[in-house]
């Protein structure tokens, strides 16, 4: 009330109408923005609590419902917007750090949309996907510089440990807490259907998964959690997290209220404690720690696992990744300043990092002008959001792709940005077990299983249109890309021509 | 300024992808024939090309230099001529110099200065650089032609040579007066660009050492090749396929010590499917190969003939999307775009047939 | 003997573990037997009597239809021989009902109830109405109710 009513940013509109009073709206909304006023016989609406979730807009089945941004609103102001005028009444009210979700919103250039893809004509012929081969098979890992032969002349061709994907997509880390149960093991069995990979993020391995461990990725983060032998032999691949491109320069952050047993049990840590990771990993202060962590988890491991490192894009990045690649590290994840995340600090998830076309590029150039390029593969993340971006990073010089917002938007995400309350209503970023229900790992893995086809079959469409039928001659080809309506610096960061030349 | 002058850009400082006709005759015997056949052989292919390039590689032409790295080299200018040959002398010991003969040809005009070296590397030099002679060679060769404005190295192995121009093959032949050379082996090619190349280093074959390449096709991963072989040195100042290939072939031949089977597994790998069909063993190499050298495989149409010393190479794209032809008469075998570039020469050869693509065709000189 | 062509015939059957208590169902039956080709019309400010209820305590929750058992006990129990079993689908003859109730008794699982016109209803898998496939199945948003055989 008073100083410290803040105007719902949305409105819930009914068709009454259309309305059967079904009350399927009042079941299925976690956060109570509907009830039945038996006395009318009517269904009445609190706009305060939407999220905007779209739970019980999407159940409707007379669809009487919309979800409207409201129009009221604060006098036209280009410099002080509403959103920021309300921050400050919300902190002048709690005190305290402003928490959010998913991925920075702001309206920063995005250089996926800003460039443009070849295709052959004429000179050179496309071929067509369909009736000829097109390959997209790629292999992660540390290459032979040199080759070898045995004594009877045959090439030795025993490699340092790769990871095999059949497309060059994996389902980037999001930690069991962050997300449900239910959610974790539609990523495992899609994983597992489509031959690549995902990732367990800084939660542990819940032991139901080890059955899937072929097809994990297990991560060893700042705060270590569930990280014990086993876990780490459980996996096809260990990731070391050094950074993620929402927050870069801190850790995770995983509410009291979301550990319960389970979480406590994976992730060795206490009920109901905040389970805070620290900023920097404390034994890596330092390049040559980060080479000693390496080399530690190759031996405990057997050197029978890639390991990868996972940085968030910054502005030295070049330089950090040139240090990683000549760490023994396998792979390196790059993560850029789009990406989601389960909960940060609004402040650092909308200012701090840069944008992982421009990362990857640039990571990607000075890797090859080290003549180091084939020392580590390249897997980046960072809002990639269709196959065509896949491309792009690729042509840039990625050799794979981390999905993640992409993953949970086939899991039925809305992009509602509320999972720090954990009160997902599609049981996705939620431990209680009324909502996680919601995602039924058959559904949600046959999803994701259909949109990782659906766009490995545009890829192959793209590739031949470019007269390319194996990925590898994609990697790094930056001919085969355009700039369109980019400057001079943004067109030489990124190694590509303006369209028209 | 150059906008507004119209000025054409050069070949070099842009990419010109090109369509052409090629061509190769090898003795196995290590008997020595002019180039006078080449001449033949390519020029019943000339509406493959458009009169903007044209060029010849004979091997075994120069027996009484055989140990001495012959040079060919383009010249801009005086200026590029003695800064080239300032360079020169400091790293080589020049055994021989001279202007390479040529005949004027009404179709053959702006010629540059072109010289002929016969050298080799300074003993002192050589050791203290701690190369062995090849790459020592090599690098001189790259330098030379990235930084010395205007001087063109254009052939430089032993006892062979590249003769190439702006104009239709059969008239570069003449020009340079190829019948007065004799060696064991020819390959020829002809050249159909689709912008002006302005210069002469432009034109095929392209050559670095004793590897020379001609090339028909235009591959799609002409840059992802690009961008990883320029980690090893190289540098590809022309922008051509056929530049990027010869430097991969000179990688994985010379400093990594694959095979020529080998090498046509990297960069025209069979299909993974392919592949999955082999024995174990061979799973594994071909699963080796085509993993650790990735970014050297090529797609898009191609087809190649590459000549070394004692050797022909031809090689398909695995689609299999240019012609190439062979064919054998006794100790000859004949290799070209088309047929009836082999039967003007050889109106009865023994056997004809149609490499497959992705399998190279490999001939060398009887021991 | 029917038996062999009774145990292949699809049924409705419900996965508990994913029921959300959401009674969507409830509402597509309703509509779907309501010979309306608009839900708001056939739904709008009536009470439904569907023919498939969700039975929820404790936070359990899961729909109940009828199982067209092999050995129906409504059919035995019919005094007016309105309830048959047609290659393994029970269904009424709404003609013959006579409103006695015997067969609500004798189902075990509640699975038939009175209609408005006081003539026995129950679920018949949308074979009597325009639907095809049964309308719970096709209107469940997490794939508790499947229809298949087992």
């Amino acid at each position: 009330m008073g100083i410290n009513y803040l105007y719902p940013d949305f409105e819930v509109h009914r068709d009454r109408e259309k309305c059967i009073t079904c009350r399927v709206c009042e079941r299925q909304c976690a956060n109570e923005v509907h009830s039945y006023d038996a006395e009318s016989n009517r269904m009445v609406s609190d706009d305060t609590k939407c999220v905007n979730c779209h739970r019980c807009v999407s159940l409707c089945p007379t669809h009487a419902l919309k979800i409207v941004k409201t129009n009221h609103g604060f006098k036209d102001n280009a410099n002080w917007k509403g959103d920021v005028i309300q921050d400050i009444y919300r902190q002048a009210d709690s005190g305290g750090v402003l928490l959010a979700s998913m991925g920075t919103p702001k309206d920063y250039p995005v250089y996926w949309d800003k460039m443009l893809i070849n295709a052959s004509q004429v000179t050179n012929p496309s071929i067509d996907p369909l009736r000829e081969p097109m390959e997209t098979k790629t292999f992660l890992g540390q290459k032979s510089s040199k080759i070898r032969r045995d004594e009877n002349g045959k090439l030795i061709t025993k490699t340092d440990p790769q990871l095999a994907l059949n497309i060059p997509i994996m389902f980037s880390a999001m930690s069991y807490g962050s997300i449900s149960y239910n959610a974790h093991k539609s990523l495992a069995l899609a994983a597992q259907k489509l031959g690549i990979f995902y990732n367990t993020g800084e939660g542990g391995l819940h032991e139901d998964f080890y059955q899937y461990g072929k097809n994990t990725i297990v991560q060893v983060a700042s705060g270590r959690f569930g990280v014990h032998p086993e876990y780490l032999n459980a996996g096809a691949a260990i990731e070391i997290k050094m950074g993620q491109g929402a927050k870069p320069g801190i850790g995770g952050h995983l509410p009291g209220s979301k550990i319960g047993e389970d979480i406590s049990k994976t992730r060795m840590i206490p009920e109901h404690a905040d389970a805070i990771s620290p900023a920097p990993h404390h034994d890596i202060y330092s390049i040559e720690d980060l080479r000693q962590l390496v080399y530690t988890l190759k031996e405990a491991t057997a050197y029978t696992k890639p390991i990868i490192v996972k940085v968030a894009a910054v502005h030295n990045i070049s330089a950090i990744a040139s240090g990683i690649a000549r760490s023994g590290a396998d792979i390196i994840a790059i993560d850029g300043f789009r990406g989601g995340t389960g909960a940060a600090p609004a402040r650092t998830r909308d200012n701090v990092g840069i944008p992982i076309e421009l990362a990857l590029a640039s990571v990607d150039t000075r890797l090859r002008q080290e003549g180091i390029r084939n020392n580590v593969s390249l897997v980046v993340g960072g809002s990639i959001r269709s196959s065509a971006d896949v491309i792009k990073a690729i042509a840039l010089g990625a050799d794979a792709i981390y999905i993640a917002t992409s993953a949970l938007l086939a899991l039925g995400c809305h992009l509602c940005r509320t999972c720090q309350s954990g009160k997902c209503n599609w049981g996705i970023a939620t431990q209680r077990p009324e909502l996680v229900k919601r995602l039924n790992p058959e559904v949600g893995s046959e999803r994701l299983v259909n949109l990782i086809t659906a766009w490995n079959h545009e890829i192959k469409e793209m590739m031949g249109g470019m007269g390319i039928n194996s990925i590898e001659a994609l990697r790094g080809n930056r001919l085969m890309l355009r700039g369109i309506g980019l400057n001079e610096t943004e067109l030489q960061i990124l190694g590509i021509a303006h369209a028209g030349q | 300024m150059e906008a507004y002058h119209q000025r054409l850009p050069l070949e070099g400082e842009e990419r010109f992808p090109s369509g052409c006709a090629i061509s190769g005759i090898f003795s196995r015997a290590g008997n020595r024939f002019s180039g006078r056949s080449a001449i033949t052989s390519i020029s019943v292919m000339h509406d493959r090309s458009n009169g903007l390039g044209g060029g010849f590689a004979g091997y075994g032409i120069y027996p009484e230099y055989k140990d001495f790295y012959a040079f060919h080299i383009f010249y801009y200018g005086n200026e590029a001529k003695r800064m080239c040959e300032e360079y020169l002398e400091e790293h080589f010991d020049l055994i021989n110099l001279s202007k390479i003969p040529t005949e004027k040809h009404h179709n053959i005009t702006d010629e540059p200065l072109i010289w002929r070296y016969f050298v080799t590397p300074l003993p002192t030099k050589l050791a203290n650089s701690q190369l062995d002679e090849k790459e020592y060679t090599a690098r001189c060769v790259i330098h030379i032609n990235s930084v010395i404005k205007g001087a063109y190295v254009f052939s430089s192995g032993k006892n062979m040579g590249v003769f190439k121009a702006v104009g239709f093959p059969e008239d570069v032949g003449e020009f340079y007066r190829l019948d007065d050379y004799k060696g064991y082996s020819w390959t020829v090619h002809g050249r159909y660009p689709t912008n002006t190349p302005g210069w002469w280093g432009g034109a095929h074959p392209f050559a670095l050492l004793d590897y020379s390449v001609v090339h028909n096709g235009e591959i799609s991963s002409y840059d992802a090749n690009r961008r990883f072989i320029e980690m090893y040195g190289y540098n590809c100042t022309l922008q051509t396929d056929t530049e990027v290939i010869t430097y991969m072939i000179d990688y994985l031949h010379r400093r990594q010590g694959l095979t020529l089977e080998e090498v046509s597994h990297v960069i025209a790998a069979p299909f993974w499917s392919t592949i999955g069909r082999k024995s174990e063993e061979e799973q594994a190499e071909y699963t080796y190969l085509r993993n650790t050298f990735a970014s050297m495989l090529i797609t898009g149409p191609f087809s190649i003939i590459l000549g070394f010393n004692g050797g022909l190479m031809a090689l398909n794209d695995r689609l299999k999307l240019r012609s190439l032809v062979a064919a054998e008469k006794d100790d000859m075998v004949y290799l070209a775009s088309e047929e009836s570039a082999i039967r003007i020469i050889e109106p009865n050869p023994d056997r004809v047939w149609h490499p497959s693509g992705g399998k190279p065709v490999i001939i060398t000189l009887n021991k | 003997m029917q038996g062999n062509r009774r145990e292949q015939m699809k049924r409705v059957y419900v996965n508990e573990q994913w029921c959300l208590g959401c009674h969507l169902c409830e509402y597509y039956c309703a509509y779907a037997n309501s010979g309306q080709e608009s839900m708001v019309k056939a739904l709008k400010d009536r009470t439904i009597n569907p023919r498939i209820k969700v039975e929820e305590k404790n936070g359990i929750s899961f729909a109940v239809n009828c199982r067209h058992c092999n050995e129906p006990l409504c059919v035995k129990s019919c005094i007016a021989g309105a309830l048959s079993q047609v290659d393994g689908l029970i269904v009424i003859d709404a003609s013959k009902c006579v409103g006695c109730y015997s067969c609500i008794m004798a189902c075990p699982y509640g699975a038939l109830m009175p209609n408005e016109e006081g003539v026995m209803q129950k679920c018949e898998l949308c074979t009597t109405n325009t639907h095809g496939k049964p309308a719970c199945v096709q209107g469940c948003p997490n794939k508790a109710i499947v229809f298949e055989e087992r």
